[in-house]
């Protein structure tokens, strides 16, 4: 086992965990926080992604161990201490951006990133941005909708 | 889809990981981004007894860019080397290359070195290594050894890496004048792996005429294959080259395997029509250039 130290959400938490734990359980099992969604474990859906430091990473492809020190946001830490959405929920509520909810945290955690990254993305940087997320319900179309809405309230927000 | 049990290993410095990597031997793997190897340890393809993260080693994210071409540190992740400005200057095929390995998220902890010790034949950046001429320096207690690419992919998911080793940097080459080079692929899905690529490199002497051409093809093979189809384009101008003759040897030269994505027969075609695509966008920068 490894003591490990992980900020997450803003909140220190000690966790004691074998080296195989995946990042995803970590913070499903050890620590509560099933929001992280877990669909295919080799990468490929996009339900997992976190923030790490800030970047968004799979956390099916991370040890937890390896996140030792480092800090991590995942969709229960995106809105305000409040409870007031963040732009980007906001968006994906407003624009029906979802229907199981199912691929939502991930779609969340790597949309907050781009934006981030790029205020006012074009319709295919909006498409390259969530080209590695799957969603099985939506057909995409209200998804690249609440992107490009979420960058609209960011900037009405500035 | 839960990995198997391993020992977790976390050295701080280089020296640490070699006398590590020595000690655990072929019961060793090295984790860099983790991009390739969690899905296959988590797949149960494969059963490492110890894991060495690299993770924490100084100095290893370096890039170093000089005129001569660029190095790359095994830390440097996909992302860092794809957003370099100095990077794409020296090697640009880098930077075309990278936008087509997998998606946005997985560039973000996928390591350049990583994907060149993974060896798969159907990654792009193996391609580009054998294509330039590059190769990879590999280091053990005491000893430090550069292997270039043609030796360096030995077959599917197979380098010459052995046990005990760590792949600390990749050199790939600067352009020499007058040429270019260009990256096609096909894939399902962008950010997929693609069922057919081609990475083409074109030089031209002071007349425009073509001096060199060559192609490395992506998953149409065990290894990047490439294929020096300087004689069936022909020594003429480039923009009077013979292409279509040079993707007709391109595609005799490709032996693709079927899959359920694609059979062996439309992989070929694909090399075919590819690398005509890929050798014309060549040897158009490399008549700008
Ligand atoms: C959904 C998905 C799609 C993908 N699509 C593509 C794609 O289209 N094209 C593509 O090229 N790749 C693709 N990849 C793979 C990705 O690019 C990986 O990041 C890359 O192949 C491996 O780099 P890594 O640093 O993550 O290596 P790791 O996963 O950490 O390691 C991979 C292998 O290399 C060895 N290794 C790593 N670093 C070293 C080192 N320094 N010294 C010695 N051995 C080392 C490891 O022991 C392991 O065997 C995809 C991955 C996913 C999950
Ligand atoms: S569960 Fe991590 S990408 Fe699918
Ligand atoms: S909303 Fe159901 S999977 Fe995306």
């Amino acid at each position: 086992m490894h003591e490990i130290t992980l900020t997450v959400n803003g909140v220190v938490q000690q966790v004691a965990v074998p080296g195989r734990r995946l990042l995803s359980d970590c913070l499903r099992h050890d620590l509560g926080l099933t929001g992280t969604h877990v669909g295919c474990e080799h990468g490929v859906c996009g339900c997992c992604t976190v923030l790490l430091d800030g970047e968004p990473v799979r956390s099916c492809l991370v040890f937890a161990v390896g996140a030792d020190g480092h800090e991590i946001t995942t969709v229960e830490g995106l809105a305000a201490p409040d409870g007031t959405l963040s732009p980007v929920q906001r968006a994906f509520a407003e624009c029906h951006g979802l229907q199981c909810g199912f691929c939502t945290p991930g779609f969340l955690c790597t949309v907050t990133a781009l934006l981030r990254q790029n205020p006012a993305p074009t319709e295919e940087e909006v498409l390259e941005g969530v080209s590695g997320n799957l969603c099985r319900c939506t057909g995409y179309q209200n998804i690249v909708k609440s992107v490009h809405r979420a960058a609209e309230i960011m900037a009405e927000d500035r | 889809m839960k990995p198997p049990p391993f020992d977790y290993h976390a050295p701080r410095s280089l020296g640490e990981a070699l006398d590590t990597l020595a000690e655990v031997g072929e019961h060793g793997k090295v984790l860099a981004g983790g991009q390739s190897l969690i899905p296959m340890l988590n797949m149960r393809l494969a059963a490492p007894g110890h894991l060495v993260d690299i993770n924490r080693l100084p100095g290893l994210a370096d890039l170093d860019v000089e005129p001569g071409g660029v190095r790359v540190g095994a830390l440097a992740r996909h992302a860092q080397v794809e957003r370099s400005e100095r990077v794409a200057a020296v090697q640009p095929l880098l930077r075309r290359a990278l936008r087509l390995v997998a998606h946005p998220v997985i560039r973000n902890r996928g390591t350049v070195v990583g994907s060149l010790a993974h060896a798969d034949p159907a990654a792009e950046l193996p391609a580009v290594l054998a294509l330039l001429g590059g190769s990879v320096r590999l280091a053990r207690p005491g000893a430090v050894r550069d292997v270039p690419a043609a030796a360096f992919f030995t077959g599917p998911l197979e380098s010459a890496i052995e046990p005990g080793e760590l792949a600390v940097s990749a050199f790939f080459p600067a352009l020499p004048p007058r040429s270019g080079t260009a990256f096609r692929e096909v894939a399902r899905r962008h950010g997929d792996y693609a069922l057919a690529g081609i990475a083409a490199l074109v030089g031209l002497d002071d007349d425009l005429r073509v001096t060199g051409a060559a192609v490395a093809c992506v998953s149409l093979g065990p290894v990047p294959v490439i294929v020096d189809v300087t004689e069936a384009a022909g020594h003429r101008p480039a923009a009077a080259a013979d292409w279509a003759a040079a993707a007709q040897a391109v595609w005799e030269r490709v032996e693709p395997e079927a899959d359920i994505h694609a059979t062996a027969a439309y992989r070929r075609h694909l090399a075919g029509v590819l690398a005509e695509q890929a050798l014309r966008d060549a040897a158009r920068e490399a008549a700008d250039a």
